[in-house]
């Protein structure tokens, strides 16, 4: 076991001490409490169960399949260019996010590549749909806990996001604007001087929530120390994304595993924090934000010219094969392991969405935490209900 | 207001009423899915701010909802919450689906686990097409709910024929209201048990833009 720091020491006494709790003969009655699955703070239709002891979880568990929309097997009924209209929508904050994997393992199948200036296209993309998902947790967290003012910024700073990736791929929310071989359009004149303007606006955003939210003492208060995951328990859990760094292990797919995408043509940093609990997993996510804004505006600068679209036969045809490609995207590793039998469209993908284990992760977690604190427990571990539930 | 409770509403009193009803709507936001993100745009951000046509976003619950907004894919273990829910809003209550999954099922029209259209479950007033629809659509619907209300006979309503002037006098117009319906001839008080609304006497839905509704 790794060194443990004082604060997961506590937390790892508390959830002890409330398995000891369920042994002690005392005189007590159990209370069931159900959360969700139509809940303020859930994002949508999760739905937890927790057996308490006074004000003490004792056990708990998610309930998820209420937003199951059965993605895999309707992936085996669409064509190639067809699933990229679905799988938009299984992380609906980051869509354009959810795209590039599945195109790129029927890049992999097909085994062509994308030209340059769809790559690094696709990146500034990619990382625009991560600071417009993210910028939208920053602004519900301080929601969880009664402050409505940093939703209102954020609803505010994420309209210019949006209106970026609107004005490139023509949709505010699913753009369906990655195609095998390439992109569909290039970019609009004037987007890249915009884009800019935006991104440091957003930069600006970040500042502001940090003094606003991060430095109120409320908010402190409620964060740290509470729900903490040491590395080992996380990793075993299969977390990843922030909620992995936050716990201290230094991962992150962009970095250690690049798929065929600009990312090391910029000069960014991968942040973990020491801490595991709430309060580090906020913190990982505001820094992140900050670093693709970071590499949004070294790749603008960087595109380069050329054609936006590789020869691809007028019916796509993928070949016989397996592929599996995984990308970090605003939740976490989001990975596709594509089957093709040679036909029009895919005979299986198995999807790995981030947050069907981060949330796997909640009856560890809230095991001995108060009840006010699971709100904000799950709000840190930000999952979004149509990754869970696909 | 002895009238009221009555149930005898003469027209001034009737269109006050209804003037003070549509523009102080508290909406449900029962937010599902992709869908429910535009909604909070619509209705929490300051581009959109939903607050200047007289809608409150955020009651606690929905036993203090004028009317619910059902914003996204409604899967078939979430439709008898979704159900329940209606159940729980008093009346005059009415119901905004937003999006393509809750008016027929979208993109997942042949998935196994989505319920498709939530108007299966229960009554919807306007629909709002869109994969999402953006949050001017949604506006949009709000608007026209906020019409159909100001238009509405309170008095028929509350007796369980629901049916709006508006719509009686349309069907006037095109000759096709006949005799015996359908304002004031039911002799049900309303301080009994209220009687389930027959199904027929709704009124036609709206659908923003006019067009189909996926
Ligand atoms: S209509 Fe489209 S955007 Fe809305 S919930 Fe369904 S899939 Fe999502």
């Amino acid at each position: 076991m790794t060194e443990l720091s004082e604060r997961q020491q506590l937390s790892y006494i508390a959830s002890q001490a409330a398995d000891a709790r369920l042994n002690v003969e005392l005189e007590t009655e159990g209370m069931t409490l159900n959360i969700g699955p139509q809940h303020p703070a859930t994002h949508g239709t999760l739905r937890i169960i927790a057996r308490l002891d006074g004000e003490q979880v004792v056990w708990a568990e998610p309930s998820a399949g209420y937003m199951h929309r059965g993605y895999e097997k309707l992936t085996e009924v669409r064509t190639f260019p067809q699933v990229t209209t679905l799988i938009n929508r299984i992380d609906w904050l980051g869509s354009f996010a959810n795209e590039v994997p599945f195109i790129l393992a029927a890049e992999k199948l097909m085994e062509i590549e994308a030209p340059p200036r769809a790559q690094v296209i696709r990146t500034i993309l990619f990382e625009l749909s991560r600071i417009a998902n993210v910028s939208l947790f920053l602004g519900d967290l301080g929601v969880q806990m009664g402050a409505t003012t940093p939703a209102f910024l954020a609803f505010r700073d994420r309209e210019y996001v949006l209106n970026l990736i609107e004005s490139a791929t023509g949709g505010r929310f699913h753009p369906n604007f990655d195609r095998i071989g390439g992109l569909k359009d290039d970019l609009p004149k004037g987007w890249i001087n915009e884009t800019t303007a935006v991104v440091k606006r957003l930069i600006g955003f970040c500042d502001e929530n940090e003094d606003l939210l991060f430095g109120n003492e409320i908010f402190q208060s409620r964060m740290r120390g509470i729900g903490v995951i040491p590395a080992h328990v996380a990793e075993e859990y299969g977390l990843s994304g922030a909620n992995l760094r936050a716990s201290g292990v230094d991962y992150d797919l962009r970095r250690d595993n690049p798929v065929g995408l600009a990312w090391d043509k910029a000069d960014w940093k991968v942040w973990t924090h020491p801490d595991g609990d709430s309060w580090a997993r906020c913190w990982i996510r505001l820094q992140e934000t900050r670093e693709s804004c970071k590499i949004v505006l070294q790749l603008l600068e960087q595109i380069p010219a050329g054609p936006i679209m590789t020869k691809v036969p007028r019916i796509i045809k993928v070949p016989e094969g397996e592929a599996y490609v995984s990308t970090e995207n605003p939740l976490g590793e989001m990975g596709y392991y594509v089957v093709s039998k040679g036909d029009l469209g895919p005979f299986r993908v198995k999807i790995r969405s981030a947050s069907f284990n981060n949330i796997s992760i909640t009856p560890w977690v809230l095991k001995g935490v108060y009840v006010p604190d699971i709100i904000t427990i799950l709000a840190s571990l930000y999952f979004i209900l149509g990754d869970i539930d696909r | 207001m002895g009238l009221v409770d009555k149930g005898r509403m003469p027209a001034p009193l009737t269109k006050l009423f209804n003037i003070s009803r549509s523009y102080s709507m508290w909406v449900y936001q029962w937010g599902l899915a992709c869908c429910a993100i535009e909604m909070g745009a619509a209705f929490a951000s300051p581009r959109y701010d939903v607050m200047r046509l007289g809608v409150i976003p955020l009651p606690a619950s929905p036993r203090q909802a004028d009317f619910v907004c059902v914003s996204g894919t409604v899967t078939d273990k979430m439709a008898p919450a979704v159900k329940r829910l209606w159940e729980q809003m008093p009346e005059p209550k009415y119901a905004i689906s937003m999006g393509s999954c809750a008016n027929c099922g979208g993109p997942y029209w042949d998935s196994y686990s989505v319920t498709k259209g939530v108007d299966q479950i229960i009554p919807v007033d306007v629909y709002v097409p869109g994969c999402p629809p953006r949050p001017e659509a949604l506006l949009e619907g709000i608007v026209l709910l906020q019409q159909r209300i100001k238009n509405e006979d309170m008095q028929a309503k509350w007796k369980g024929d629901e049916f709006t002037t508006l719509q009686a006098k349309r069907q006037a117009e095109r000759g096709e209201l006949h005799a015996g319906d359908p304002t004031g001839q039911s002799t049900h008080d309303i301080s009994t048990d209220p009687q389930p609304i027959p199904e027929r006497d709704r009124p036609e839905p709206i659908v923003v833009g006019g067009g189909p509704i996926e």
